[in-house]
């Protein structure tokens, strides 16, 4: 029979009592001590109540109707109705331009806006993970040469594509001596922030190898960049050197994919 | 066409900066990542994918432009994981205090914006956007125990102030 829980332990799960984050037993232990404790009773209520009052009351700011245009109008430039309202802060439109390859303006971008934004819908009924895999992949499919920006061997015109796009500076290291070629590079995005993704292979095996800078904030956290979803059979392997992360991730196997990630600290 | 989460990326980057232009342009540097970046969505909840990159964005932009606010301290007492149950418990001395009365809008938004930010940023995210602490700690980069002890000081820093406010 498990123990009761008492006034200490009790108060420790309000918060999560409130935000619907007990898991079943515990919620259980937990609403045992509440029917029988009228102090904690009492002491949740008053919890429950400013919760709620500042979920009533406080402001949930909507984006106003000149944000919305201005954005239209910076990312949809040649789409764009009417001109962008003086008083909205401008948005220097030549960044857009700048990251762009010249065959993913018009119709392709609008595509592939229209695109990100069906997925960006969060429909739950829908929201399984089979469904956001096969979504996914298709809106991929719409990014021209998804995998990679720029297909080159040498590092040298690896290197610039990452120049103005980031603001750390990733080496890019050639390592075909130890068996795995360079294959180009591209921008990524994990956990939140953004990646520059250098492309390895090794005969058949594709290795992505992700670099961001240092998060001096996220202590000690272990969660690769590779998200729920994506099948298991995928190896990483995660170091730090220089102020940046790394994360090689490859179908390859684990030993060698050890192999890289030595041949890769090795070289200068 | 519409932006889904556009509302939502604007209300975190409004209480994050607090200014409504400052907003404004956080919201459109982070679309515009968004964008660029889409290829990096691995599926799961859009709302926290872009979420994240709005309060990264957000960050970036006041580290830039206000580094003074990302040094404000975040309140004494906060072992990063316990709650303090003295001061809890205490916080009520009259038994017949019934639930606390209502403050106006105004009052409660401030009572919000003076929380360190790293508080406010959770409280934000559980109580206006409705979301997990594990999407809360997708959004903000940090483990869920942290969210969690940070979800409970915002709370209580709240009750202070409000109590405060009432004693006008």
């Amino acid at each position: 029979m498990m123990p009761d829980i008492d006034h200490a332990e009790a108060h420790a799960l309000f918060h999560a009592a409130l935000d619907g984050e007990l898991d079943a037993l515990t919620g259980l232990r937990f609403e045992t001590h509440m029917a029988a404790c009228p102090a904690c009773t009492a002491d949740y209520a008053r919890l429950k109540a400013l919760s709620t009052a500042i979920r009533d009351g406080a402001t949930r700011h909507a984006a106003p109707d000149a944000v919305r245009a201005a954005l239209m109008a910076s990312l949809l430039p040649q789409e764009a109705a009417a001109p962008v309202s003086t008083n909205v802060v401008p948005f220097p439109a030549g960044r857009l331009q700048r990251w762009l390859r010249p065959a993913t303006t018009g119709f392709a971008l609008g595509a592939a806006l229209a695109a990100s934004v069906a997925v960006l819908v969060d429909n739950r009924a829908t929201d399984t993970a089979v469904a956001d895999s096969i979504v996914t992949a298709h809106i991929r499919a719409l990014q021209p040469g998804h995998l990679t920006d720029v297909q080159i061997s040498d590092q040298h015109q690896v290197k610039p594509l990452f120049d103005g796009k980031i603001d750390f500076a990733p080496p890019v290291k050639e390592l075909g001596e130890q068996g795995f070629d360079l294959v180009g590079g591209r921008l990524d995005y994990i956990n939140g922030h953004e990646a520059a993704v250098v492309v390895y292979r090794r005969k058949l095996h594709m290795i992505d190898l992700f670099v961001t800078r240092a998060a001096h904030d996220r202590a000690g956290q272990e969660t690769a960049p590779v998200a729920a979803g994506t099948p298991s059979g995928y190896n990483v392997k995660r170091w730090s050197a220089g102020g940046q992360d790394y994360w090689a991730v490859s179908d390859l196997n684990r030993a060698e994919l050890a192999d890289f990630a030595k041949a890769w600290q090795g070289r200068q | 066409m519409a932006l889904p989460h556009l509302d939502a990326a604007y209300n975190l980057a409004l209480w994050l900066t607090r200014d409504p232009s400052d907003a404004a342009d956080v919201v459109q540097e982070a679309m515009l990542r968004a964008l660029r970046f889409f290829g990096g969505y691995r599926g799961g909840s859009g709302k926290s994918w872009l979420l994240a990159i709005v309060r990264n964005t957000a960050f970036d932009w006041m580290k830039a432009n206000r580094p003074s606010e990302i040094m404000q301290p975040i309140a004494t007492g906060d072992d990063g994981f316990g709650i303090d149950l003295e001061n809890f418990a205490s916080e009520e001395d009259d038994p017949e205090t019934a639930l606390i009365r209502s403050l106006d809008r105004r009052q409660l938004d401030r009572l919000i914006a003076d929380l360190p930010t790293e508080f406010r940023e959770c409280l934000v995210l559980r109580e206006l956007e409705d979301m997990s602490y594990k999407e809360i700690a997708h959004v903000t980069g940090t483990p869920i125990g942290t969210v969690m002890s940070r979800l409970a000081r915002a709370r209580k820093l709240m009750r202070n102030g409000w109590t405060r406010e009432e004693a006008r």
